[in-house]
């Protein structure tokens, strides 16, 4: 953590935090000035309004379809699984490709996928599974999740690499 | 997260909880990882990792004192399933996980697959025992 990353502050190929990175000028900007800037508020409204709609939706999905005392919470592995490859899809787009409005990655990647995908509610499935008894499962959910997350994020943005093809700005 | 049952599951009231602590809970994840890249130069995800801990030890505690009967479905609504929810995310990890990897950095994927989940399910433990333990 001591010394600047390797190529210095900036990051050419884009970001790896997709919420925001200060590697990135274009993230940076969105925050220059403070506060008291329209365009900082404009991304915290637009944050605030995706994670009230990501957040609502993931409520929906989960109230619709509970996990049975013990059994697999399919709901929140689907919520986390669908998040990570929309945001593979999404980050391609906006970050590689430079498509969509200055506002779609704070909207649509840091509140609406941000707010619908959950890692807290990931932690208590996994710790009420243990509670049961019910280490199997617990176990299975633990890493199963993993896995399909990751599957999916790399699905994701091959699947719009591959449809967008050669004509990416950077990375 | 287990939202409950009863008449309360459908109000407005509880959607409503759920989409104020989502708006909150999104903009904390915005303002903190910016604040903890802030202060470190390390292309290593700290600020995601920081509010995946933190929304899950909050989430813990909300949990724990909701099986004590100390906070009602409202405040699990809207601390738990919105705030905590919002406040951390899947999406944002695996993304990272991907682009640490597709830069050849194996070992900080691998860390970050690694950790998250554990630092997770630590920080929810931790939560949960420390309420249980106030709430005797």
């Amino acid at each position: 953590m001591s010394g600047p990353p390797s190529g210095g502050r900036d990051e050419p190929d884009g970001p790896v935090d997709p919420d925001v990175d200060l590697r990135v000028p274009a993230h940076r900007a969105e925050t220059a000035g403070g506060l008291r800037f329209r365009r900082t508020l404009a991304v915290l409204a637009a944050v605030a309004a995706g994670g009230a709609l990501g957040a609502t939706a993931r409520y929906a999905l989960i109230s619709a379809w509970p996990a049975p005392p013990g059994g697999l919470p399919w709901a929140t592995l689907a919520v986390n699984t669908a998040g990570s490859a929309l945001l593979g899809v999404l980050m391609v787009l906006v970050a590689e490709y430079g498509r969509g409005h200055p506002l779609a990655r704070p909207f649509l990647g840091t509140g609406v996928l941000g707010g619908f995908t959950t890692c807290s509610a990931y932690a208590l499935d996994t710790v009420t599974l243990l509670e049961r008894g019910a280490a199997g499962t617990a176990s299975a959910y633990l890493g199963g999740t993993l896995a399909a997350a990751l599957g999916a994020v790399w699905a994701g943005a091959a699947a719009a690499r591959a449809v967008l093809g050669g004509r990416a700005v950077a990375g | 997260m287990t939202a409950g049952g009863g008449d309360w599951t459908g109000g407005r009231l509880v959607w409503t909880a759920v989409a104020l602590g989502g708006a909150a809970g999104a903009c904390l994840r915005y303002v903190v990882d910016r604040a903890v890249q802030a202060r470190h130069e390390s292309v290593f995800p700290w600020g995601t990792l920081t509010v995946n801990a933190a929304g899950s030890a909050l989430l813990g505690a909300v949990t724990g004192a909701a099986w004590a009967g100390a906070a009602g479905p409202g405040a699990v609504a809207l601390l738990g399933t919105g705030l905590c929810g919002a406040l951390t995310t899947y999406s944002t990890f695996s993304y990272e996980t991907l682009r640490l990897a597709e830069r050849g950095r194996a070992r900080a994927a691998l860390a970050n697959a690694v950790l998250t989940p554990a630092v997770a399910l630590g920080s929810l433990w931790a939560g949960l025992a420390l309420v249980r333990y106030l709430a005797g």
